[in-house]
């Protein structure tokens, strides 16, 4: 009773088996296609509303805060900057997420800067950390930092945090970081009421500066009598 | 990571293979699939012997014994050998009460010292005079119409020996429910291999052999405490067919707390492994058909595998342990469980995931096939959700560990599990 080797029954296994991974592999790259148009869709979304903010705020040639701080400071900003981090990491550093982060960064100096300026002429409550982080190298307290930021931006919703990878290959990047005079070696850089601190600061250290931020604020003689809250 | 990532690639891959090679076997065989209810009768009878081996059995011997003399068989063909391998219990009373109680003439009892469960079977076979010979271990029972069903597949004169559909008996627990579930998928995976020839264990409980086998081949070998994987083997190696009849059930009792479960499987793992590596002469020879390219080759895959999952699965708890940690470090313990709400962006979609849909489809599609055709109907049940979740976690501690003894060489013993030393 010797046996038959049936080697259509192996071949033709595995060509079904080879099937379902290829279509595992076809629905993966599906959603990834799908989160980053998502992506995309957001950015353009914001891209607008910081255009239009502007173009607001040129227009009412700073008479008047009325309406502009609502539309402005965009929270998707935020919600945006986590989804690039998680693409970043689990759908890899390609040059599609790679595009989407520069436009993010710039985007993000955009919105400081126009956040800044309403905050000082409509004396809008708010304080602003600008965050320098690390993915070129292994940054521990890059992560620990990244946590107290999050905790503290969902403790203040006044507080708007922008982060800036180092390595971003970004001209406007660049000059922030020639700016604040940021360093590879001295990383997390934060930098809070113009003020840089370099290496990690625990939440409290952060959490008595944002506090000084609102006070000044308060003490800052107010333009108008119209202001948004 | 990469090169990690596509290990898994690879193990996740060939699991899936062998699920798919059974499904496939099984939608083109289906319709031979033979499961009968109800008593049927045979133009001829020949002699049975069954050896029950049983060393520490007092618990579970007597009802052994019921189960096969209430075999539906005629009496005058059926022998009972019943051999005590010098148990330190009351096995050995108990077992002569039986013989007394029943006046059941065919029933012959042996006691001798200690010598491991092969010795017993052997000082069994010495004394058979039918033309077929069964064992039956002592934790399990017969059904009345398994021998009747088993003994049609031997109207085939080249089958040489056939084993049983094993189920586990009166689950009381989720571990037991848990079995239950495996044992529905081994018994379809055994019918499957028996298709094609590829079967390398006749289990301890209920496969019955013509004597020939063990005129022509030798009796039981020790076989690292695993000796009804070594002589299926050693039965493959000289082309003798085995079938598997699956409307014959064999009630098991599964082992009901995770350390008896642990040192069972250590045990079959263990002998797997080494009877895998005494008979690797046959892995990739074409002469031997399915063993050689699929039984020996996946049961080799799925120990590797199962041991590089769980590294993977245990190195990524760690990385998630670890941030948990720095991020209860950055802002204490109050601001990190503090969840945000749920997006389906942050929902996992690398290919990873769906290869992993893929495979547990596969494993509950094999689980379902197995108790449609143990309990005539496909249904989800509990006890395969149990399967899934108890043995992704436990598996791989058995298995890594008979892998560890099987690289020391070190023998995992059939007595220990019943928790006493062995003396030789």
């Amino acid at each position: 009773m010797q046996q038959q080797f049936d080697w259509k029954r192996y071949v033709i296994v595995f060509f079904i088996t080879l099937g379902l991974f290829l279509t595992a592999v076809y629905v993966s790259n599906y959603f990834s296609d799908k989160k980053l148009n998502q992506l995309k869709s957001i950015q353009d979304n914001i891209s607008i509303d910081v255009l239009s903010s502007e173009t607001q705020f040129s227009l009412l040639s700073e008479l008047s805060c009325k309406n502009v701080s609502d539309s402005v400071l965009s929270s998707e900003l935020n919600d945006l900057g986590n989804k690039l981090e998680w693409s970043q990491q689990n759908l890899g550093a390609t040059d599609e997420v790679n595009y989407l982060k520069k436009y993010y960064s710039l985007l993000e100096i955009k919105d400081y800067l126009l956040a800044k300026k309403i905050s000082s002429t409509c004396g809008v409550k708010s304080a602003f950390i600008l965050y320098f982080y690390t993915t070129a190298q292994n940054c521990s307290e890059c992560e620990k930092q990244g946590i107290v930021l999050s905790t503290l931006r969902e403790k203040y919703p006044e507080l708007k945090v922008y982060s800036f990878d180092f390595s971003t290959d970004l001209s406007a990047v660049k000059a922030m970081l020639d700016i604040y005079k940021i360093q590879d070696t001295k990383l997390p850089a934060v930098v809070i009421n113009d003020e840089l601190l370099t290496s990690f600061q625990s939440v409290d250290a952060l959490e008595s500066r944002i506090k000084e931020s609102f006070k000044l604020q308060e003490l800052k003689p107010v333009k108008t009598t119209k202001t948004a809250k | 990571m990469n090169v990690l990532s596509g290990i898994v690639y690879v193990f996740t891959f060939l699991s899936v293979y062998v699920q798919v090679f059974f499904l496939i076997t099984f939608l083109e065989r289906k319709k031979n699939i033979l499961i009968r209810t109800g008593s049927i009768e045979l133009n001829e009878y020949p002699g049975v012997t069954v050896i029950v081996p049983c060393y520490n059995e007092s618990k579970t011997i007597e009802s052994t014994v019921d189960s096969l003399i209430n075999l539906d068989y005629p009496k005058d063909k059926l022998h009972l050998f019943i051999v005590d391998d010098g148990s330190k219990d009351n096995t050995w009373q108990i077992i002569q009460e039986i013989t007394k109680r029943e006046g059941y003439e065919n029933i012959k009892i042996f006691h001798k010292e200690n010598g491991g469960k092969y010795t017993a079977l052997n000082l069994g076979l010495e004394k058979v005079e039918t033309p077929f010979v069964g064992c039956l271990d002592a934790d399990s029972f017969v059904d009345s119409q398994a021998l009747k069903r088993i003994m049609t597949y031997f109207s085939d004169k080249h089958t040489m020996a056939v084993a049983p559909s094993i189920v586990v008996d009166n689950p009381k627990n989720i571990l037991q429910g848990a079995q239950k579930a495996e044992y529905h998928m081994g018994v379809y995976n055994k019918k499957m291999l028996a298709f094609l020839g590829g079967i390398h264990v006749t289990p301890g409980p209920f496969s019955i052999f013509r004597k020939k086998v063990f005129d022509d081949l030798g009796p039981y070998r020790h076989a690292h405490n695993t000796e009804d994987q070594e002589i299926a083997l050693r039965m493959q190696e000289n082309h003798y067919k085995i079938e598997h009849c699956p409307d014959a059930y064999v009630y098991t009792v599964a082992p009901n707390t995770v350390k008896k479960l642990y040192r069972q499987r250590l045990r079959w793992i263990y002998g797997f492994i080494r009877n895998a590596i005494d008979y690797r002469r046959l892995i990739f020879k074409k002469e031997f058909g399915t063993l050689a390219f699929f039984t020996l080759p996946s049961g080799l895959i799925s120990v590797l595998s199962a041991v590089f999952l769980f590294i993977m699965l245990a190195y990524n708890l760690i990385n998630f342990i670890l941030h948990k940690i720095v991020q209860i470090n950055a802002v204490g313990i109050h601001n990190t469980f503090s969840g945000s709400g749920f997006d389906f962006f942050f929902f996992d979609t690398k290919t990873i995931v769906f290869v992993s849909i893929i495979l547990y489809t596969s494993v509950m599609i094999a689980l379902l096939v197995g108790k449609s055709m143990v309990e005539g109907k496909p249904r989800i049940s509990f006890d395969m959700f149990y399967f899934m979740i108890i043995y992704s976690v436990i598996a791989p501690f058995w298995i890594l560990k008979a892998l560890f003894n099987a690289i020391r060489s070190r023998e995992s013993s059939w007595t220990l599990e019943r928790d006493v030393k062995m003396a030789k």
